[in-house]
């Protein structure tokens, strides 16, 4: 009995991945183009 | 607003980027500069003047967390979300019709008193919820979301730029930037709202609650409310370390491009103005990874231990600068990484440790409560290091001489820090809740938790977190 909505839990959690894809990407395109232009600005410090 | 309560099955791996998803938006505050120049030349303000809706933000911020906290806690993540992003977007749209109309105190009133108010329901926003959800790696979780508030300007800044750019920086081309800022940030903070979950009694795996155990006699399993906490010692002597440790921050932020550039004026190698920019850009990077970096090290290590760290080895880099920062351009680099990684990590480790001396129950309130050490870093930090550097100038001093004495008072203010933190002891019992006070053992679910239907979206809106 316990470990029936323990399996369900986990499919039910296996169902999310894609969203879980989705909302990580969401923050992590903009996050990634906040860090390359921050990296195209800190490698002034080494090359000029 | 009913808290949401996560339906069965979902994953706590979905909290962060709703956390993120409000935190990178916010954190557009630090790149208000972007805006400056535009609205100086288009409006004829002073620098002064253009600084004022970045200053009332600020301060609305330490406002609303402070006092907003408690009804944040009561009305749960989704509705201090929601309002986050209703404050957030609507200062721009106020601010766009401000520059359109040439009216600047609608800019001040929108994006500062507005915008601020969102900005301080945001920042604590998720706090609570990320330390429900991952009450094994609270530090972690909350070095996620804070670390995104740091982003947030790495984001906004060349975004900003190139939309004015675009634009134009006139009245209307800066009116259409605002406007597009309202309803992007709009958008994307609604991510946020549309995914975060207040965890369900069973979501929470026995292993992960077993794994955050008390390991030490800090971390309690006891809840105290916001409104004791502030009555106990080790809220003021955090309150006294996150000062302490920002205001050390902000004395390399508020001048490193100048100090770079005077420490290694008279030596071989020069710093050029560009050089001095990839300077600031990199210190920007240490910040924000020693957010994520160093408070999920306090998972491993204990917060005391790593507060001991910021406020200790953050000293120590001080000194080294001071010492035999002219001398190596390299060492002078590393040290004044190290410092910021730790600026960082002081305001990304503090929930967790709030969480270890209160315990869950309130945590978002008083993180709110503490940020006013922020508010108040923000004003003693710039006013030591520039009153200083101008004393120091009348005095005729040059290159490092300039700075000798105001680095002389941050590792002053690291010492008082770290005595701060060391005096820190278990909160006492009397300030505890009864055990059984409603909302502070979420393992209790209410019989009509339990109770599971078929369609899980139908029951999440209902249901009540205790």
């Amino acid at each position: 009995m316990s470990t029936a909505p323990q399996s369900g839990s986990a499919v039910s959690e296996s169902r999310r991945t894609p969203l879980i894809v989705f909302a990580w990407l969401w923050v992590g395109v903009p996050l990634a183009y906040g860090l390359y232009e921050l990296v195209q600005k800190a490698t002034q410090l080494f090359t000029k | 607003m009913t808290p949401p309560l996560a339906p069965v099955g979902w994953s706590r791996w979905l909290v962060p980027p709703a956390a993120l998803s409000v935190h990178l938006s916010i954190g557009q505050a630090y790149a208000w500069s972007v805006f400056k120049p535009p609205l100086e030349s288009a409006l004829g303000l002073s620098g002064t003047q253009s600084a004022l809706p970045f200053q009332l933000g600020i301060v609305m911020l330490g406002l609303s967390a402070a006092f907003g906290g408690t009804l944040v806690e009561r009305n749960g993540p989704r509705w201090a979300m929601t309002v986050a992003l209703v404050c957030f977007s609507s200062g721009f749209l106020i601010s766009a019709l401000g520059a359109a109309t040439e009216q600047f105190w609608l800019i001040v009133f929108g994006y500062g008193f507005v915008g601020g108010i969102g900005l301080g329901i945001g920042y604590i926003s998720p706090v609570s919820t990320l330390i429900k959800w991952f009450p094994d790696r609270p530090g972690m979780a909350t070095g996620i979301a804070i670390m995104g508030f740091g982003g947030g300007a790495l984001i906004a800044s060349p975004w900003s730029a190139q939309m004015l750019e675009s634009f134009g920086a006139t009245g209307d081309g800066i009116a259409k930037a605002f406007l597009v800022h309202g309803l992007v940030y709009a958008v994307f903070m609604l991510l946020g709202v549309l995914l975060i979950r207040v965890p369900r009694p069973d979501s929470v795996p026995k292993a992960r609650a077993k794994a955050a155990a008390p390991a030490s006699a800090l971390v309690t399993t006891a809840q105290v409310s916001a409104r004791s906490a502030v009555r106990t010692p080790q809220f003021w002597l955090l309150w006294i370390v996150l000062c302490m440790n920002v205001t050390a921050g902000i004395g390399i932020l508020e001048k490193a491009a100048p100090m770079i550039t005077d420490f290694f004026a008279d030596t071989d190698t020069p710093v050029s103005v560009s050089a001095a920019a990839g300077f600031v850009a990199l210190l920007s990077a240490a910040n924000m990874a020693g957010r994520i970096g160093w408070s999920s090290t306090s998972d491993v290590i204990g917060r005391k231990n790593t507060y001991r760290l910021y406020l200790g080895v953050g000293a120590l880099m001080y000194l080294l600068i001071a010492q035999f920062g002219d001398s190596s351009k390299p060492l002078f680099i590393v040290c004044a990484l190290v410092i910021l990684s730790f600026y960082g990590g002081g305001f990304a480790t503090v929930p967790a440790y709030l969480k270890d001396l209160f315990g869950t129950y309130q945590v978002g309130a008083i993180h709110g409560r503490l940020l006013t050490a922020w508010s108040a870093a923000g004003v003693l930090g710039p006013l030591i290091v520039n009153r200083v550097a101008d004393s120091q100038e009348e005095a005729g001093k040059s290159g490092p001489g300039l700075y000798g004495l105001s680095l002389t008072v941050m590792i002053g203010l690291l010492i008082v820090g770290f005595v701060a933190n060391e005096l820190v002891r278990p909160v006492h019992p009397r300030h505890h809740l009864p055990a059984n006070t409603p909302g502070t053992k979420p393992e209790t679910a209410q019989p009509a938790q339990r109770k599971e239907t078929p369609d899980e979206h139908s029951t999440t809106e209902r249901e009540r977190s205790v």
